[in-house]
């Protein structure tokens, strides 16, 4: 499981990186939110992994078992995903906008603001 | 995608949905749940009700501005942050009514704040899709 | 926020809003001065579990900084956007930024510096692209491209130093990572810190986002951006290289070249521009290099030198991203081969204006001076005399192209000028709006003015900062208590 997991974060950062280097927006994007995820990967691999045993307090005793997962990864991630899920949204109405206003999807093009005036 | 059968079906759904997004919101202390997943559950119930009868039609339903649920939220968040403070105790220490009230269970804090997030998360995400999808 | 609409009432209650921030920060900076670092533990749960704030002497101070910016700010913009883009919550919005700015000075452990981060990102991200000219969304498409970028690799670095140590609290953190043996992938860690908030503050290879976006926004903000944003990044840098990671003999080098290449770039990126808001933009990044020199150098001398820069530059930033915006609602252009005869047009103004430009060089008596007389002392100190050599390059940089401006901008002759169209020159102003774009400028004068001429409160004040940013073990006491002896 954890050998999978390093291979997908790996496989994650890769694909990321590769995207975020076309010249496409869309692509960009795409780029960003699968580094995003590679790092939520990374997060919960690094962690620490605990098969079946949620740190949920069950109905009897007060306190939890011997072994439970680490909660904090799991809500670092949450909050994570939650951060990524509003930046992204900003993101695509971003390129939304860009792509009405300079009518290409081409980041070579996009240098009006590098003009010396 | 004016299909009969969604459309039917969303009609039935969106009240279900609204419903367990509530039940997921209060059991969210001590269980799985809680305030931001019962906002994206009630938030999928009335993106789900647009695909089916159009956005006019789910913001007709809606009759305020999702935006106005954020500050509202946000207002109530804070404040339930802020209330122990009353007591002289730091941020954010959940207070709790000792006796259990039937059905919803334990009174807190927590619970106001839960509240205050279910509120914000469902005005956002409104906005953003409704947003989205208009200007498309 | 329930005003969405109404934007009158969003002005005043901005103003007041930020006056009464100010007011906090100010008790909170006296109750810091006189009784040591302050601890919240959110919640009640002891650190390092749960989420702490802490307000050392530095966090203080920035968010007493922040706490004036915001109020000048406020009334600058106040005086100076159109409603139209009010009206999309730009008063709201601004405030979300500097909540997220005051909660990432006084943030206690690294994951929360990191939602705070984002906090402050999204609102910029709006801030920036409120207005939506073509100009303003290349800009917004570059900056938000590398900010998320740099968020990524911050939580990478996060991840890593949570593997490694399993906290996240930076006391916590301070002293288990002091307790490990092997630091190979500690400093691959500080590494990835490094990176991530080098994007941010914009050094050297990793600037570029900067002057290709901060022009291109309304006046006030980019005031604000100028001001207190990449001092974010620098801020960060300081907190965790002081306090997380000790800076061995590689990190300081890489943080010396760093600081070199970072200051060559930028002065010289601004001798080439004419925008008058491109060139402020490459003087940011030129005088982060002064910044970063004096973390790297790792004597407190020097980083008195650095904080005292951080104060002065934070204050002065702002104010010349403000006059620009003055000077561009003058002339109609930002482009400084157009403009002229400010002196023989408005000479009190002129002289208003003198004052933040000069502040910037370092002329003795202003408020420049100090901090670089405290980083080129600690250059001695440690013996770094290449870097000593780049400070002062840094600085005659900054005063040719300060002179340059001077010249163009005020003593020129003006040329013809055709401003966009449904331009409102200064002139056309209503009185209240002079006012109100005036005031925040003669403010943030004085107060440079008074950093330079009574440069012994703030010098003593940088050096208790960097006294306690070097002992780092009553701020581990204070933050976990006593059980941690």
């Amino acid at each position: 499981m954890e050998i999978l997991l390093a291979l997908m974060t790996g496989v994650l950062y890769a694909a990321g990186i590769y995207m975020i280097l076309r010249r496409s927006l869309v692509k960009l994007i795409l780029g960003l939110i699968l580094l995003g995820n590679g790092v939520n990967l990374l997060i919960f691999l690094l962690g620490g992994i605990t098969k079946g045993k949620p740190p949920v307090i069950p109905d009897g005793p007060a306190v939890l078992g011997e072994v439970f997962a680490a909660p904090l990864p799991q809500a670092l991630i949450l909050t994570a995903i939650v951060i990524s899920f509003g930046l992204q949204s900003f993101a695509i109405v971003l390129i939304k906008r860009a792509y009405k206003v300079v009518k290409t999807d081409d980041l070579d093009e996009m240098n009006t603001t590098d003009e010396n005036a | 995608m004016k299909t009969l059968i969604l459309r039917t079906a969303s009609n039935y759904l969106l009240p279900l949905l609204l419903l367990f997004s509530v039940f997921i919101l209060l059991r969210g202390h001590y269980l799985p749940g809680g305030g931001f997943i019962g906002g994206l559950i009630a938030s999928i119930a009335f993106v789900l009700h647009a695909f089916a009868n159009g956005l006019e039609n789910t913001k007709s339903l809606l009759s305020t501005h999702p935006g106005f649920l954020m500050p509202v939220g946000l207002t109530l968040a804070v404040i339930s942050g802020l209330a122990p403070g009353i007591f002289g105790l730091p941020f954010m220490t959940g207070l709790w009514y000792d006796e259990a009230i039937p059905v919803i269970g334990m009174i807190g804090s927590a619970l106001f704040f839960d509240i205050g997030v279910y509120l914000v998360v469902i005005g956002v995400t409104l906005t953003i899709i409704f947003t989205i999808s208009e200007s498309a | 926020m329930f005003l969405w609409k109404k934007v009158m009432a969003q002005r005043i209650l901005s103003i007041i809003g930020s006056s009464i921030a100010l007011i906090f920060s100010i008790v909170l900076f006296s109750q810091v001065w006189q009784n040591g670092t302050m601890v919240i533990q959110a919640g009640n749960w002891e650190a390092p579990y749960g989420i702490t704030l802490v307000s050392d002497t530095l966090s203080a101070t920035l968010v007493l900084l922040t706490g004036i910016l915001g109020l000048a700010i406020s009334v600058f913009a106040a005086g100076s956007i159109v409603n139209a883009r009010a009206r999309f919550g730009f008063f709201p919005i601004l405030h979300f930024l500097f909540m997220g700015l005051c909660g990432s000075f006084l943030a206690g452990d690294i994951f929360n510096l990191y939602v705070w981060f984002e906090i402050i990102i999204i609102s910029s991200f709006v801030l920036l692209t409120i207005g939506g000219e073509k100009a303003q969304i290349e800009g917004a498409v570059k900056y938000f491209t590398l900010n998320i970028l740099a968020s990524v690799i911050f939580l990478t670095a996060i991840a890593v130093l949570y593997g490694i140590t399993g906290t996240l609290n930076m006391a916590d953190l301070s002293l288990k990572i002091a307790a490990i043996e092997d630091k190979t992938l500690v400093n691959i860690c500080a590494m990835i810190f490094f990176v991530g908030f080098g994007i941010k503050s914009a050094v050297f290879p990793l600037y570029f986002w900067l002057p290709a976006s901060y022009h291109t926004p309304p006046h006030a903000v980019a005031a604000i951006f100028g001001g207190l944003l990449t001092k974010v990044g620098v801020y960060a840098m300081i907190r965790v290289f002081t306090l997380i990671f000790t800076l061995d003999p590689f990190l300081e080098n890489v943080l010396m070249g760093v600081a070199m290449l970072t200051l060559f770039s930028g002065a010289v990126g601004a001798l080439v521009q004419r925008n008058l808001q491109k060139i402020f933009s490459y003087l940011i990044i030129c005088h982060i290099g002064f910044m970063v020199a004096g973390l790297g150098m790792g004597s407190t001398l020097a980083l008195t030198g650095a904080i005292f820069y951080m104060i002065h530059d934070i204050v002065v930033k702002a104010n010349l991203f403000m006059v620009g915006g003055l000077l561009y609602r003058i002339n109609g252009t930002s482009n400084i081969k157009r403009m002229g005869e400010m002196y023989a047009r408005y000479p009190l103004l002129s002289l208003l204006m003198a004052v933040p430009l000069f502040s910037l060089v370092g002329i003795p008596p202003l408020s420049g001076f100090w901090p670089k007389l405290s980083l080129i002392l600690g250059g001695l100190e440690t013996g770094n005399y290449v870097l000593i050599g780049f400070i002062l390059f840094g600085s005659f940089m900054t005063l040719f192209i300060i002179a340059k401006v001077w010249a163009e901008v005020f003593w020129k002759k003006k040329e013809v000028t055709n401003p966009p169209a449904n331009f409102r020159f200064f002139e056309a102003h209503t009185q209240r709006e002079k006012i109100l774009i005036l005031i925040p400028i003669i403010f943030l004068s004085i107060l440079s003015l008074g950093i330079g001429f009574g440069a012994g409160p703030i010098q003593a004040l940088s050096e208790r900062i960097s006294g306690e940013l070097s002992d780092v073990s009553t701020y581990i006491t204070i933050v976990l208590g006593e059980k941690s002896n």
